[in-house]
């Protein structure tokens, strides 16, 4: 089975075919100008991520929402479960920049930060 | 009346770190002027990550590069006041600003740095057929309710516009639940980046068309609609090839504008491509100790860039004030054959660095060659992969050929293929 895949690693965004067989193995990546598409295109096709960046609700704040962000990459398949949970969550302000707001979530060992302050309305 | 040294307009990343920059180089008097109720810019409602690869060397969001500036202008001691609008500068460097607190101001200032950043062209430079119905807004205004207020603002949208506002605007609202049925680009190519295109696009299956735009829109009260249509090689839609989408959102991407009322107003020469000022390679103007930085000159992709232009400018404030200045022999600056622009646009051979010039390109090539000529004559050849109109470009003249130059000279840049 084939794979095109476009490596986002820099902007030359070159079209990369990763070449797989039937066990799912990658057999060859062709079409990449450099070493760092070689290594993109594997992650991509084995064990593709995502960082997340979205907002949390705030009580009680001069804003109704503080900005965050995944502090790793995310498995990009649980991208939209991480958002339930997040959406589900309520922080309470004043929330600072830094704070972590859900931990570990989805038990990815990844956590959810604050990327903003929100101060006490 | 209040005195300050150096008075910077837009408290955003521009405004920040020319201000920064200035009280480096020795200015002590500096006083920002913030529309907004704090610091930061538009970057406050940048969410997404992919700020600072270049300056901090790390993928920062919006709000937290906005941070690290704000913490300086704070440790640093500089002045500024927020919620407080510019409303006009004179002839003789006198700021008028208006805020709540203090009323009218009037500023006496040696130096002026104008960094009021851009907004979206409104729907009104569009000339869409169709109703007033809401639901039609720019996408920067979708990004303020969403991120900033935590409100959605739609849950079937349409994009019309493939920059990269558009683009993480699409990413954002499907995330949240939305629908985002198609993004459609008048232009055979998207102005945004590969990478956006892929992680905010592909990623999700949202499909982006090319060549095609959005001819009515439907709907009373609400959006309930809109009619797009491909477009031929003039941009013309090609009958036959309509199709109605419902939707009940339409977000327009379709381009910034430096915010350049103030400086039209007080007669600063401006260049009708990038719609800023004219600049020398210390960011000022054609008018004596006003200096422009960031979006306000050009329309910026990256952030970074936005912070080292400003620092420049900040530098060459403070020296305006401090009085470092020699009486300037510029030679100008000329994009020509595929290349739209250069910033700054003349460049004073006296200056004793060298000097960035960073210029746009039209279209997409792939392996071309940017040339530099000076008086015709070619100076530097160099080799790029790719260029394209969403990625700015720069090249660096040394400052031993810049001594060979003479008054009245033209560095032109150009793209051959
Ligand atoms: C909606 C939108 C989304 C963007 N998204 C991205 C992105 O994802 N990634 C990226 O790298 N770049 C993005 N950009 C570009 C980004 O704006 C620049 O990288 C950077 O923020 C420009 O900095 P600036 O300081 O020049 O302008 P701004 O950040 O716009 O700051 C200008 C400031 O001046 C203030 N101001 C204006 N007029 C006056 C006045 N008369 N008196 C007082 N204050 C005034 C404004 O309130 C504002 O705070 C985006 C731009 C827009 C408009
Ligand atoms: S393969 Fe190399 S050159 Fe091509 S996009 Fe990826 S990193 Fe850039």
């Amino acid at each position: 089975m084939q794979k095109n895949i476009i490596c986002v690693a820099c902007p030359m965004g070159c079209g990369v075919t990763v070449e797989l067989d039937d066990n799912g193995t990658i057999v060859s990546v062709t079409g990449n100008t450099c070493k760092r598409g070689d290594a993109y295109a594997r992650t991509e096709i084995t064990n593709p991520v995502r960082s997340l960046a979205t907002t949390v609700k705030v009580e009680g704040g001069v804003f109704n929402v503080v900005p965050c962000k995944s502090s790793g990459a995310l498995p990009k398949d649980k991208v939209f479960d991480c958002m339930e949970v997040i959406n589900s969550v309520c922080a309470k302000a004043p929330v600072k920049l830094g704070d972590v707001l859900v931990s570990d979530i989805l038990g990815t060992g990844i956590d959810i930060v604050a990327t903003n302050h929100c101060p006490i309305k | 009346m209040l005195n300050y040294d150096i008075v910077v307009i837009g408290g955003g990343p521009a405004g920040m770190a020319a201000a920064l920059k200035a009280k480096e180089c020795g200015v002590d008097s500096i006083l920002i002027l913030e529309r907004a109720e704090t610091l930061g810019g538009i970057l406050e409602q940048c969410i997404h990550t992919g700020f600072g690869l270049h300056y901090f060397g790390e993928e920062l969001s919006g709000p937290e590069y906005a941070d690290r500036f704000i913490s300086l202008v704070d440790e640093q001691k500089i002045e500024y006041k927020t919620d407080t609008m510019a409303l006009e500068i004179t002839e003789n460097n006198v700021v008028y600003a208006v805020n709540k607190t203090d009323g009218l101001l009037e500023i006496q200032s040696k130096a002026v740095i104008l960094a009021m950043g851009c907004r979206e062209r409104p729907r009104g430079a569009l000339n869409i057929a169709g109703s007033r119905a809401s639901g039609v807004m720019s996408a920067g205004t979708a990004q303020k309710y969403v991120n900033i207020d935590g409100y959605m603002p739609g849950k079937k949208v349409v994009i019309l516009g493939s920059g990269d506002i558009g683009l993480i605007m699409a990413r954002r609202m499907t995330l949240e639940g939305a629908e985002v049925k198609v993004v459609c680009e008048l232009m055979p190519y998207s102005s945004g980046l590969t990478r956006n295109i892929v992680q905010c696009l592909d990623d999700f299956n949202i499909p982006l068309r090319l060549s095609c735009t959005v001819i009515g829109i439907h709907g009373k009260d609400r959006v309930e609609g809109v009619t797009i249509a491909n477009v031929d090689e003039n941009r013309r839609p090609i009958p036959g090839t309509e199709e109605y989408i419902e939707c009940d959102t339409l977000l327009l991407s379709v381009g910034l504008i430096p915010e350049n009322e103030l400086t039209r107003a007080v007669g600063i020469e401006l260049d009708p491509v990038t719609s800023g000022a004219v600049v020398d390679e210390n960011r000022e103007t054609s008018h004596n100790g006003v200096f422009a930085c960031g979006n306000v000159l050009h329309v910026h992709d990256l952030v970074d860039y936005v912070t080292l232009e400003s620092q420049t400018a900040g530098e060459g404030a403070a020296r305006y004030v401090l009085g470092g200045n020699n009486e300037p022999e510029y030679i100008t600056t000329k994009g020509v054959n595929g290349v739209r622009y250069i910033v700054p646009q003349k460049v004073n051979i006296k200056n004793d660095g060298d000097v960035k010039l960073y210029f746009r390109v039209g279209q997409v090539y792939k392996n071309a060659k940017t040339v530099v000529k000076y008086n015709g004559e070619e100076i530097i050849s160099k080799k790029r992969p790719r260029l394209a109109p969403g990625e700015m470009e720069s090249v660096i003249i040394k400052n031993d050929m810049l001594k060979g130059f003479a008054e009245g000279g033209i560095i032109e840049i150009s793209v051959e293929e």
